[in-house]
């Protein structure tokens, strides 16, 4: 079986005038399915630009993606918007949730853009919406739901084309700690009883360390890659910590 | 890709902004309001004009007398001196096509009757002039060939002079003073309403053309006359026939030009419908004009929303909408309002032509083609105005546009 993520001798140089950036210096990385990897480092390491070209939003300069064993780096940005819709999930810091639009639609957005039957796309976002824990909220807007809710919607909108690989960049930046155990607990859920594949940009090593392994880069090269020694538990934290002041529902 | 959630997409943003997508679909409405308002407006202005001429009868003829030339200049037709009543006589005598004939001398005239007065337009004419004119008398009567002859002083008066200076009263038989003549009134015609042109057609008094001639103008030419041909089919062979006489009348040699003119219905009509058709054409393009501010009225919008919603489409762009995805949803958004306000635009086009062929007395022609042409032309409008900001929206690159605050 093909590992989800394989990047050969990635190289990003941005030329934008002035002294080129290099962004990238030969990176490799092979991430296999059922995989959980964090990626740390400081701003301006090269981690957002290794995100941006893992979810086929930027190609390279030069070397090779292997993106469930196709080659997607010379792909058109059609033929890319495509592999973003079937095979990648993607979770940002701010939500990115479209406002004035219902759960639901939002978590419909990528199947919008698929050969999906309308009367399918709902029952697989009412799935999705159910697996993050918010089949009731479907008709909530953004405005009318806190972060931690928000950020669920995303998740399920990054799950509704059950992709080979979710992304997520700084998924819990702009939470509370307690609702950040409960997003991670989520991703740990849908990593250990789906076998989702996942990739977590964080620069806090607390957050780092729900992950099964962890990258760090510096300078646009990986110095460190290595599994994660003392790997927090998200569900056993929540029952161990005093009951949260709002309700919150069963997570599927 | 499936184009029915894109639609609704499209609406629901649409709907969102209510006073703003109303605004700017206001400058298709109105575009597309007034091209069918003034269209409509100048077909019924020409259909009137048509059916006027019509009523004056398809075998008529008019002959006038060239313009008058002095030195270089050649002045008006009519307002030659070279037909006079001779020639008039020598048409009626001996051209075979031609029935009736009448000169026409129009003077302007007030006209006093006790303590009233009231300023019309006095035509002479002879004895034959109502049946070539489709006048009829509803009291008293015409004036007689004696009458003509005589230079009599009598008047036969339209409904607008009568009312004006007989208020109540029988003018049959009273005395009028015109330009301080003493006039019998001998008739009152019947109503003929307003002239394609908008004049009032009963404010006239007709007196013989010899008394106006002498009397009134002190004039021993006829500036035009109007002249019947014995059936529709014979206008041409009449207007032959005139020509020819009065060719030899005057002596005019081959190859010089006439001193007098020959026009028949069929020219005037083509004429009037010319001119009308002109000013359809104009106000029509006017319209257009305005058409043209509303389509970039869409694409300023439409700009400003692409600026706005950059996150938006990062978002979508990033889950997978390709940029045609996008660029659809866009032009689909500036189509629906020039769309939209096409439709109410005819909505208001056909309400300001109703109102205006009320104002006008005109019929309310509406256009079918002139309304498919202008649903037509906002859809292309919103399509040409909405292609720019649509492809602008397609070509962001979604991590800019993820990041755009």
């Amino acid at each position: 079986m093909n590992p989800v993520i394989e990047i050969r001798n990635v190289f990003k140089t941005y030329t934008g005038g002035g002294e080129p950036v290099h962004a990238l210096r030969d990176v490799s990385l092979t991430v296999g399915g059922g995989e959980f990897v964090a990626i740390m480092g400081a701003s301006g390491s090269g981690k957002s630009t290794l995100m941006n070209t893992l979810g086929c939003l930027d190609r390279p300069t030069r070397g090779e993606y292997l993106l469930d064993g196709t080659e997607v780096t010379r792909l058109s940005a059609d033929r890319r918007a495509d592999i973003r819709n079937r095979k990648i999930g993607f979770v940002f810091q701010g939500f990115n949730l479209l406002s004035r639009t219902s759960a639901i639609e939002n978590v419909e957005l990528p199947l919008l853009y698929t050969d999906v039957p309308e009367r399918e796309a709902l029952r697989r976002s009412r799935e999705a919406l159910g697996m993050v824990g918010l089949a009731a909220r479907e008709h909530h807007h953004p405005n009318q739901l806190s972060g931690g809710q928000q950020q669920r919607v995303a998740i399920a909108r990054a799950l509704v084309n059950h992709p080979s690989l979710l992304l997520a960049d700084e998924p819990t930046g702009n939470l509370d700690t307690r609702t950040s155990i409960e997003i991670m607990n989520l991703f740990q859920e849908l990593n250990r009883e789906r076998g989702i594949t996942i990739v977590l940009v964080t620069h806090e090593p607390d957050i780092a360390a729900y992950a099964k392994r962890i990258i760090v880069m510096r300078d646009g090269r990986i110095v460190r890659d290595q599994p994660v020694e003392n790997r927090r538990s998200a569900a056993e934290e929540l029952a161990a910590a005093p009951p949260p002041e709002e309700e919150v529902e069963e997570v599927a | 890709m499936k184009l029915a959630p894109i639609i609704r997409i499209a609406l629901r943003a649409l709907v969102r902004n209510k006073a703003r997508s109303f605004l700017t679909a206001l400058g298709i409405i109105i575009g597309v309001g007034s091209v069918i308002a003034m269209v409509s407006l100048g077909q019924g202005a020409q259909q009137q004009v048509e059916q006027q001429i019509a009523s004056m009868g398809t075998n008529m003829l008019i002959v006038s007398s060239g313009g008058q030339r002095s030195g270089g200049l050649r002045g008006a037709m009519g307002t030659g001196t070279a037909l006079t009543p001779e020639d008039i006589q020598a048409i009626a005598r001996e051209a075979p096509a031609v029935e009736a004939v009448s000169p026409s001398v129009n003077a302007s005239v007030t006209v006093v009757y006790g303590n009233q007065n009231w300023t019309t337009r006095a035509e002479g004419v002879s004895e034959s002039y109502p049946a070539i004119r489709n006048w009829t008398v509803a009291s008293g009567t015409f004036f007689t060939p004696m009458d003509v002859r005589a230079s009599a002083r009598v008047a036969v008066i339209g409904r607008t002079v009568a009312n004006q200076l007989f208020a109540g009263e029988d003018p049959v038989g009273r005395m009028i003073r015109v330009r301080n003549l003493p006039f019998r009134v001998i008739g009152v015609l019947d109503s003929k309403g307003q002239s394609g042109f908008g004049q009032d057609q009963d404010d006239i008094l007709f007196v013989p053309y010899t008394t106006a001639m002498k009397k009134l103008l002190s004039i021993t030419y006829v500036p035009s006359a109007f002249i019947s041909a014995v059936s529709s089919e014979a206008t041409f062979a009449a207007q032959d026939q005139i020509e020819q006489l009065l060719r030899q009348r005057h002596g005019i040699r081959p190859g010089q030009e006439d001193d007098f003119r020959v026009r028949n219905l069929t020219d005037i009509a083509e004429t009037a419908a010319q001119t009308t058709g002109v000013m359809t054409l104009l106000l029509g393009s006017i319209a257009g004009v305005s058409l043209i501010v509303g389509g970039i009225g869409i694409m300023n919008i439409m700009l400003v929303s692409v600026t706005e919603r950059t996150r938006e489409i990062g978002i979508r762009m990033a889950v997978g909408a390709r940029s045609r995805h996008v660029k659809m949803q866009f032009l689909i958004e500036s189509v629906v309002l020039g769309l939209a306000g096409g439709l109410a635009g005819i909505a208001a086009g056909v309400g300001v032509s109703f109102v205006l062929s009320q104002v006008f007395g005109w019929p309310q022609l509406l256009s079918p083609a002139a309304i498919l042409a202008s649903v037509i032309f906002s859809v292309a409008v919103g399509v040409f105005f909405g292609y720019y900001p649509a492809h602008k929206a397609a070509s962001l690159d979604p991590i800019e546009a993820l990041r755009y605050e």
